[in-house]
């Protein structure tokens, strides 16, 4: 189909759009499917787009730092401690390096034995925190420095953290793709449905305009234009009120974890525009083949 | 193949398993004048949809404006049928459209007339007796009405042909007698005019305003009528 005959066939003709008669279940259905449809979309495309920020906070948080666990005796720990900083001072892509205090040891540990834990008398490894630099941290090679001159040091660079959250983010962020394109297929779907339905419940009314002259491009067009501007309408209105239920969602906040963050941030917001065009697209597709498909049929 | 607008060349047509038209020859010359009649089923309104191409024959060659109908696209076909103009015995009306939209009908579809389309449906729609009901939808009319629109439809792109069904099938006699006027005015023309009708008594009106030829379709033939009619 060349963009001529795409203009043609959308470029607004009120007289002849006045052939196909203008109620039947048909409209409803039309404007029913693309809102909801187009509702649906809009949150499966926030829950993409936030899975996809959080794929990336997560992969950027994690791998921007590293752990340094000293397991030693007591009575050798704050020299092991002090030899693991030394080397981390020297080390290429270390940006800082700093041990935890005890108070902070023991907060990390609160969550499972409470507040009052007497640290100093548990063996509790020494924790060292490793912000990463440029450029970037030599994971491997450190491990081999500090296993020479720190035998007590276990170094954990998140990795095995890192990677299923990125993972499992990475996996939402599909699902939210994947979903989009079954509501654009169902909507497709849907759509053909009706305009076979429309195509057949005005068969007399297409013998007709066959009989006076009238091509197939004339006829098509005016159920084209038809369910196409229905699609656009019902898929603006099922946008605005599916960025309103968005906007209407609690805040992105630490406490409240992955779903406060779901919705829309900074040209984000521009990307739910595009959903009534894609649905005015996918009804001008689905009705311009049906129609095809009909005419042929009924000629 | 010779001059005819619409010409049928040994055509035959099978319907529900047995043949309805058989070896069907008949050629409409430019600005004649046709009854084709006939016992109800012979076969007279497939005989006309044949002849626009709605049908198209089991076997035999049919041409129009000296076109081959078989090897006619869609569009093409489209095309053809702007210089054939069709009345039905029901008319065919679209309801929701009012009677001037109807009549316009053939001018919109082939994107002519935004100039002086107003003025010519005016005009026209007073040629028929109409001018007064331009904004009634097709339910509000009377039949006479209907038929004397359905033919302002047939004859607003100024076909070359027109054939018309039983055209005074649903009128009384004074309204069959201003209908066939009608079309003996486009035959004055210079139209072709196809009427299928088992009404003798219109043909009989007919023969003192026009000479036409009747037509007749007997055991799945078309014979030349005699002079019993």
């Amino acid at each position: 189909m060349s963009k001529g005959t795409i203009r043609n066939l959308l470029r607004r003709d009120t007289r002849a759009d006045r052939v196909v008669p203008p109620t039947g279940f048909t409209a409803q259905l039309t404007l029913f499917v693309s809102g909801a449809m187009a509702f649906l979309a809009v949150f499966a495309l926030a829950l993409s787009l936030a899975s996809g920020r959080l794929a990336d906070r997560w992969a950027s948080e994690l791998a921007g730092a590293a752990t340094l666990r000293i397991n030693a005796p007591t009575d050798q720990r704050a020299a092991q401690t002090e030899a693991a900083l030394n080397v981390l001072r020297q080390t290429p892509g270390v940006a800082s390096a700093r041990a935890l205090t005890d108070e902070e040891q023991a907060s990390l540990l609160s969550p499972w034995f409470g507040s009052d834990l007497p640290l100093d008398a548990l063996p509790i490894p020494q924790l060292i925190e490793i912000i990463e630099g440029e450029p970037g941290l030599d994971a491997a090679g450190l491990r081999l420095r500090l296993g020479a001159e720190v035998p007590g040091a276990v170094l954990d660079d998140h990795t095995r953290w890192r990677e299923p959250l990125v993972d499992a983010a990475q996996s939402l962020r599909r699902l939210g793709w994947i979903s989009v394109l079954l509501i654009g297929g169902a909507t497709a779907a849907m759509i053909t449905l009706a305009a076979n339905a429309s195509l057949a419940a005005n068969a007399q009314i297409i013998e007709v305009l066959r009989q006076v002259g009238a091509r197939d491009r004339f006829i098509a067009g005016a159920f084209v234009r038809r369910f196409t501007f229905r699609a656009l309408f019902g898929a603006a209105v099922g946008t605005l009120l599916g960025m309103s239920g968005v906007l209407l969602l609690p805040e992105a906040s630490d406490a409240g974890g992955f779903l406060t963050g779901l919705g829309f941030q900074g040209i984000g917001w521009l990307f739910p525009a595009l959903i009534p065009l894609l649905g005015a697209a996918v009804a001008f597709l689905a009705t311009w083949s049906a129609a095809q498909r009909k005419l042929k049929e009924l000629s | 193949m010779g001059t005819g607008v619409i010409e049928l060349d040994n055509i035959s047509y099978n319907y529900g398993g047995g043949e309805l038209l058989s070896d069907v020859s008949l050629q409409l010359q430019p600005g004649s004048f046709h009854f084709l009649t006939g016992p109800s089923g012979a076969g007279k309104t497939t005989l006309l949809k044949l002849c626009y191409g709605a049908l198209l024959p089991t076997s035999g060659r049919l041409m129009a404006f000296g076109e081959d109908i078989a090897t006619t696209d869609r569009d093409q076909m489209a095309l053809l049928r702007r210089r054939i103009g069709v009345v039905h015995q029901d008319c065919r009306f679209l309801d929701h459209m009012t009677l001037a939209e109807n009549v316009a009908l053939p001018l919109m579809v082939s994107g002519r007339g935004e100039n002086g389309t107003q003025e010519n449906l005016t005009e026209l729609l007073g040629w028929v007796g109409l001018g007064g009901r331009l904004e009634a939808h097709p339910p509000e009319l009377s039949g006479g009405e209907r038929q004397r629109a359905a033919l302002a439809r047939a004859v607003i792109l100024s076909p070359d042909v027109v054939l018309a069904d039983e055209p005074t099938g649903n009128v009384d006699w004074e309204m069959s007698q201003r209908l066939l006027h009608l079309l003996v005015e486009l035959n004055r023309m210079g139209k072709t005019v196809l009427i299928a009708t088992h009404d003798l008594s219109l043909i009989r009106a007919a023969k003192s305003q026009v000479q036409a030829r009747v037509l007749r379709i007997a055991q799945r033939r078309v014979q030349l009528a005699g002079a019993d009619l």
